[in-house]
């Protein structure tokens, strides 16, 4: 697994990667309410804003770690927004991106480099 | 946490003990949030007893003779407030908006008030431009305690307070010191405002928490409760460009002094507010429900179809609503809009259905 900056976790299977926020983000997110999700086929470069994050105070984005097109999303997001705070590291993945460079994921950080980042 | 520019409250150590998160706020550091989340937070006020620090917020004392005084900056009835009694109001401009909106309540000496605290300094020189003897009170915490059960919880340390009636202001005293306590607060719920010298405020607040009733909430679930409960808040519901019948508040307005009344206007705007009570004001409040799970916020641009190109109004408050399950948010909208068709806002450039709905979104507890 690997993290962005933006405390995005990254998660690959061959070509595709797998995206959600880290636990250290869902806690300063508090009690998320509501998640955007982008539509499936949509063809994204890294930094576009894809999701919209709502939690009870405020909403935020994240944005496309790589370059690709998404080709799934967590439909069970719609129903229950506050698995992100219950499971941000697993159930709570947002959207799945089929890459051409699988290898462009190691630019990101390692789970100790993340950690010394936030200074868990 | 504690920014070096910002005040901090006298229960600051409490808080932090209690695992408060911190954020600025109208010049303070305040407690935004406690281990149990706002959402937590929210659903035990609804249910249980919250205990808010809300020393933030300005104390001010006037007079007894400041009656007039007062009178001549809000359009509330003060001559006809009995002592031990409370009332909501506001202080008005002479364009017809808001300076502030403020709790007055006639105490034996006089007449103490509690407004906000990003307005208290500009307040206070207000009413000391019209009113002599304007004391500010610096030395005392204020707390809330809000809930269904905060009159079993307070009633422990204070027994006298069970027999106060909604709006009711008086004073009781708490192991040798003088607290002065309403029968109000801002979540919709029953509960307290109690003001208590700040080298007896922790101790006072211990007492409070040491029953299993009452859990500290900070200032994220008293926005939703606020919200919830259709309350306005000033600096967005209400502000110096919107005026009190626009805002949904003409209900304050006391009779006397409405047009026909004893003392009919003699307030800043009142050629602009009172002529607006029958029905003229050109935008109204109102509730909106949006139809999926999207929080609409302040900002938010409201159209009566999914393509008109200008906006009838926009979004003053709004969130989620942790006792309603659902997005909220109070517009102000162009008064003749009609009140039973079926609204767009305007969020990430996509138009979501909105309906208007009555407020308070969720029923309220006062106990009256």
């Amino acid at each position: 697994m690997k993290f962005t900056e933006d405390h995005e976790w990254l998660s690959a299977d061959g070509d595709i990667i797998t995206v959600g926020i880290t636990e250290h983000a869902a806690t300063q997110l508090g009690d998320v309410v509501y998640v955007e999700l982008p539509e499936v086929e949509t063809q994204v470069s890294k930094g576009d804003e894809i999701v919209v994050i709502e939690s009870v105070k405020a909403a935020s984005d994240i944005m496309s770690p790589l370059d690709g097109e998404i080709v799934e999303t967590n439909d069970a997001l719609a129903d229950k927004p506050s698995l992100v705070n219950e499971d941000a590291l697993g159930a709570a993945w947002f959207f799945k991106i089929k890459v051409e460079d699988p290898d462009a994921i190691n630019e990101y950080m390692s789970e100790d480099e993340y950690k010394d980042l936030v200074g868990d | 946490m504690a920014n070096d520019d910002l005040k901090t409250l006298a229960l600051a150590d409490l808080h932090a003990e209690l695992g408060a998160k911190f954020v600025p706020f109208a010049g303070y550091s305040m407690p935004v949030q406690y281990p149990l989340g706002v959402m937590g937070e929210h659903q035990w006020t609804r249910e249980n007893a919250g205990l808010f620090d809300v020393s933030h917020m300005g104390q001010v004392m006037l007079p007894a003779d400041a009656v007039a005084g007062l009178e001549s900056l809000v359009p509330v009835d003060v001559a006809g407030l009995a002592e031990g009694r409370q009332r909501y109001g506001f202080f008005t401009n002479d364009a017809g908006g808001v300076l502030d909106d403020l709790m007055i309540a006639r105490v034996p000496d006089g007449l103490f008030l509690v407004v906000n605290a990003g307005c208290k300094e500009a307040d206070i020189a207000h009413l000391r431009a019209h009113i002599d003897g304007v004391e500010v009170i610096e030395d005392r915490a204020l707390l809330a305690l809000q809930g269904p059960k905060a009159e079993a919880a307070l009633s422990e340390v204070l027994p006298g307070a069970a027999a106060m009636a909604f709006m009711d202001s008086t004073r009781m005293d708490w192991d040798g010191t003088e607290v002065w306590i309403s029968r109000s607060g801002y979540t919709g719920e029953d509960g307290f405002e109690i003001s208590i010298p700040e080298d007896r405020a922790e101790a006072f607040a211990r007492a409070l928490l040491a029953d299993d009733r009452v859990e500290a909430i900070g200032l994220g679930a008293r926005d939703s409760l606020r919200l919830e409960a259709g309350l306005p808040l000033y600096g967005q519901d209400l502000s110096p460009t919107i005026s009190p019948v626009e805002a949904g508040q003409a209900w304050a307005i006391g009779k006397v002094r409405r047009p026909g009344g004893e003392r009919a206007g003699g307030f800043p705007g009142a050629d602009v507010i009172l002529p607006q009570l029958g029905g003229n004001a050109p935008r109204r409040r109102v509730g909106l429900l949006p139809e999926g799970r999207a929080p609409m916020r302040a900002g938010v641009q409201i159209f009566d179809s999914e393509d008109a190109e200008t906006p009838i109004g926009e979004i003053t408050s709004g969130g989620f609503g942790p006792s309603l399950g659902s997005p909220m948010a109070l517009a102000l909208i162009d008064a003749d809009t009609p009140k039973d068709i079926s609204l767009f806002g305007e969020v990430r450039g996509k138009r979501l259905p909105v309906t208007q709905t009555k407020l308070p979104f969720t029923p309220p507890g006062y106990k009256r």
